[in-house]
């Protein structure tokens, strides 16, 4: 089926904008094949994972063998004197050259390496450098260290209440964030940031309700694996230089962190990336960097640490969270109040977890027009592998919560789950629960989309026997994160050729060839033409991250004014050489027009002004959207946020009563994207991000002992396969363009994840009415689920 | 660290005739990346699970960090690298720029050697022979669905060009 257009689109509240491209458009709305697609099907991408520096040195760091311990005694000197060996690098041998060694981008509480306590299993204690890998980790397991036990706190709701064992001793907010400052030197909680938004009176709420429902869901914790595993590379570049090549979707914040912990101007750090093998969130902030910095800055060699895979379980993952979701509803469908609590495994380290714990929180009441609402949301340390950004920033968390009780309000009430949320579901230019105003974003169409795909209305086959089958459907709404700034510089060159100089990372998102789409829409030139100038500290403009879906639209924007910025230089040039007035000039297909047919190609633009074929244009963009602070007491802000992203999905299962396996059939997924620079790869950000979701829901989990993770390989953590593809998956496009957005382009990347979850729990209720709370749906529990149902439960129940 | 032997093998690397000094203990991959500069086989899962870093010997997909490199003395090895020829691309490598059958590009090479060795053994696989066949290949980024599209796409012009 051909996605919507803006021409189809329903918007039955609200008649179209205005489409802010031009007329016609060649370049913008075209699936252009990514740029880099010959490097990556003949094998010469370029990967940091692919770089080797001449007398570099490998490190492999040792780990941490308890959850919490205070650190008694190191002994390196087996390691040390194993042969091959180049040094062995503790904490201290960091100190001594960094006195506040400690990195972080919402708390600075990470130490480089682990400083008189660990915090979790896996956490990095010391690293053998050598120039044979092989050595490097054989010594490592030479390593002793005697730790004096600590007790320790796994589970996010014990974490926080009072007596639970400290995992920091005070908390230390980066100055980064300002909203951040009151939790400075708290002592005595291991909760780095409470957030709250709080709207009309919820208990009022609850008392004029006809019905309240309250329910505790959770999502267990997963991990990003990007088949490139996370990889950094550090050289001394001169005497007082430091060149990093990493794997990183935040290279202006690398260079600004490692600037920080070493106390240098951020001129003396460059830092670079190429291509990123997948990213997800796992590669943002300081992974590496700072400790591969500071070995080559002691040892004065090139080094270069590669993750295993079982080492990215230890480094980064996604938070389990605990939702507490208490919701009262009149017999009509309305949902009058909402109160949520929301707590948020972090692990030992914040990474930007009490960033996610508070964009997830104020969007924790779902996409629904509630008039009295309180949410609550805890950032909370515990003793396991630190968690940040995983592609949703939290929102799939949240949507699991809320989207499941909508199913489960609606059958009570005898409602039918799609008409509920028709009935609630917020519509343009009503409050959000933040206060602000919902703008360009059709959660209407997005359900409607939804609802057509599935074919809600018509008779739907149950199954028989053994084999049950269910359809279920699920919805949700993230607000892009803001206040961020990207930079972008176009310049054309002699030839009239042209590169674009941007710190957004590739990392098979696409951005390249949308940012390409954009300046070629804008300069009249083919995308094909265009060249992207990878991140490059020295070279390219401060851009606040790859992240969050905010790319497409702080980058686009920033690229669009600075291709419209070079073109205007470039019209005036002509302008004087052709003799007429620059705004009667036009670009189209590499050459000047004038309404006379004249036409100048931008090569003799160059060639003719500069009197040779020399010189540059570079035109300049810069993009920082309005944003308005949320008040810290209520949450409330007039501006939260510069877009708003909607996504939903449904799902057909079938379930096997005798095993409990889900097999999803059939997949359908839409998203309000404003409008897909590049059809052909927006609709992939959709499925791709459904099928990480899948994993999520269906077998995706971290196990753990006494803090250890049990399963940080892929042979026994399982990522989707092509096995576990339903029959039928989808993506279809709500495309009403953002009248801000370049060419009306939203963020997609996320958007995809939103729905999954609770539309196959829902389409498991459906099939067996079973309810499971807890993600992953594997088949031992809803096999249990099942069996208690039928009042013969499984053992150990 | 037990005994490390080094020896000098001599293979086929991409059609061309070549020896390389390897420990006992060195991998394909790292071989192929550390000697010849050839970065298309790489190591993800470590454990030949993922297929990132499958190469083809004697026409056999195998997963190149398991494979000892000394043990491909005398034998004959592919990688994507030897899939285009003369800088025209292969058919394969074609099909899957056609169907967007990538997003990050860091599994691909494996997928399409595993596609090369489908296609010879099955020049015109049903959609569940290519589910099976490349289900030891994993994508992070999910374009299982694209792949698909991508293999039978290359099939499709197998059988026009045999016909």
């Amino acid at each position: 089926m051909p996605s919507h257009t803006k021409s189809d689109s329903k918007t039955k509240d609200q008649p179209l904008e205005k489409p802010c491209a031009e007329p016609e458009m060649h370049e913008v709305s075209r699936s252009v094949p990514r740029l880099e697609s010959r490097s990556k099907v003949d094998g010469s991408a370029e990967y940091i994972y692919n770089l080797r520096i001449p007398g570099m040195l490998y490190g492999k760091i040792f780990r941490s063998s308890v959850p919490h311990g205070r650190i008694v005694r190191i002994d390196t000197s087996a390691a040390l004197a194993f042969e091959g060996v180049e040094a062995v690098i503790t904490g201290e041998d960091i100190r001594a050259m960094i006195p506040n060694p400690y990195y972080g981008p919402a708390f600075h509480d990470q130490p480089i390496l682990a400083l008189d306590k660990v915090r979790y299993v896996g956490e990095p204690v010391a690293v053998v450098l050598a120039s044979d890998p092989q050595i490097a980790e054989e010594a490592a397991d030479l390593i002793e260290v005697e730790y004096e036990d600590l007790e320790a706190v796994f589970n996010e709701v014990e974490a926080a209440k009072p007596g639970a064992p400290i995992i920091h001793d005070f908390l230390k907010p980066a100055g980064t964030f300002t909203d951040l400052k009151h939790l400075k030197g708290r002592s005595g909680t291991n909760i780095a940031l409470d957030a709250k938004v709080c709207r009309g009176d919820v208990e009022k709420g609850f008392a004029e309700s006809d019905q309240v429902f309250e329910h505790v869901f959770r999502t267990g914790k997963v991990t990003h694996v990007p088949m490139e595993p996370i990889v950094t590379l550090a050289e001394m570049t001169g005497p007082n230089r430091v060149t990093i090549h990493t794997t990183s979707q935040s290279p202006s914040f690398v260079r600004s962190e490692v600037s920080r912990v070493l106390g240098w101007p951020e001129n003396r750090v460059r830092v670079r990336t190429a291509l990123l093998g997948g990213g997800f969130g796992a590669k943002l902030y300081i992974k590496l960097e700072v400790l591969v910095a500071a070995l080559a800055l002691l040892v004065r060699r090139p080094v270069k640490i590669a993750l295993t895979m079982e080492e990215q379980f230890y480094t980064i993952t996604k938070h389990a969270a605990t939702v507490r979701m208490k919701t009262g509803v009149k017999k009509d469908g309305t949902i009058v109040a909402r109160e949520v609590e929301t707590w948020w495994n972090g692990g030992a380290y914040a990474d930007i977890g009490p960033r996610v714990t508070q964009k997830s929180g104020f969007t924790a009441a779902g996409p629904y027009d509630i008039e009295n609402l309180k949410l609550d949301a805890y950032a909370c340390y515990t003793n396991e592998p630190p968690a940040g950004a995983l592609r949703g920033f939290g929102i799939p968390q949240v949507v699991w919560a809320y989207e499941c009780q909508s199913d489960i309000i609606a059958h009570a009430l005898g409602i039918d789950p799609l008409e509920f949320r028709r009935r609630n579901v917020l519509t343009e230019g009503r409050p959000h629960a933040t206060g602000t105003p919902i703008y360009n974003a059709r959660l209407t169409d997005v359900l409607d989309q939804v609802a057509e795909k599935m074919q809600w209305s018509r008779p739907f086959d149950h199954g028989s026997g053994t084999i049950r089958r269910g359809r279920g459907i699920g919805i949700g709404i993230k607000a892009c994160i803001s206040p961020t700034t990207s930079g972008a510089i176009l310049n054309i060159y002699s030839d009239g050729s042209c590169g674009i100089y941007c710190s957004t990372v590739d990392m098979g998102q696409g951005s390249d060839t949308a940012m390409s789409q954009i300046a070629a829409e804008v300069l009249g030139l083919k995308t094909e033409d265009m060249f992207v100038v990878h991140p490059d500290t020295d070279v390219t403009p401060y851009d606040m991250a790859t992240l969050g879906s905010r790319s497409t639209y702080h980058m686009g924007n920033a690229v669009l004014l600075a291709a419209k910025d070079a073109r205007a230089q470039l019209l005036q040039f002509a302008a004087t050489e052709m003799g007429v007035d620059a705004a009667e000039l036009s670009c189209r297909d590499g050459a000047v027009v004038a309404p006379s047919g004249a036409e100048l190609t931008f090569g003799d633009v160059m060639a003719t002004h500069f009197k040779m074929q020399s010189g540059n244009i570079v035109g300049v963009g810069s993009f920082t959207p309005p944003f308005v602070m949320a008040n810290h007491e209520t949450g409330q802000s007039p501006d939260i946020t510069p877009f708003w992203m909607p996504g939903g999905a449904g799902a057909e299962i079938e379930v096997d009563t005798q095993t409990g396996k889900i097999r999803v059939t059939k997949l359908v997924n839409s998203a309000d994207v404003g409008r897909a620079l590049n059809p052909a790869i927006v609709k992939g950000q959709l499925i791709g991000a459904a099928v990480m979701q899948l994993g999520f829901s269906l077998f995706e989990e971290m196990l753990f002992d006494g803090g250890q993770v049990v399963n940080a390989s892929l042979a026994d953590y399982k990522i989707p396969g092509i096995l576990d593809m339903p029959d039928e998956i989808t993506a279809d496009l709500v495309e009403v363009p953002h009248e801000r957005a370049p060419f009306g382009a939203k963020g997609v990347g996320e958007s995809g994840t939103f729905g999954v979850s609770p539309a196959i729990a829902n389409a498991l209720f459906d099939a067996v009415g079973v309810r499971i709370m807890e993600l992953p749906l594997t088949p031992e529990k809803v096999l249990r689920a099942i069996r208690k149902a039928e009042n013969r439960p499984l053992e150990n129940e | 660290m037990s005994e490390i032997q080094r020896r000098t093998i001599h293979f086929t690397l991409n059609g061309r005739a070549v020896s390389a000094e390897v420990a006992s203990n060195d991998t394909l991959v790292e071989v192929l990346q550390r000697d010849f500069q050839l970065t298309g086989a790489r190591e993800s899962c470590g454990q030949g699970l993922c297929g990132c870093c499958t190469v083809l010997i004697d026409q056999i997909a195998v997963s190149g960090c398991l494979a000892l490199a000394a043990l491909v003395d005398g034998k004959e090895v592919i990688t994507v690298e030897g899939l285009a020829d003369h800088g025209s691309l292969h058919r394969i490598q074609e099909s899957f720029i056609a169907k967007s059958g990538f997003q990050c590009g860091f599994c691909t090479p494996g997928f399409e050697l595993m596609t090369k060795q489908l296609l010879e053994r099955f020049p015109h696989p049903t959609d569940d022979e290519i589910r099976h066949y490349l289900s030891g290949n994993l994508c992070r980024c999910g374009t299982y669905s694209d792949i698909v599209e991508a293999v039978k796409y290359a099939a499709k012009e197998v059988t026009e060009v045999n016909a």
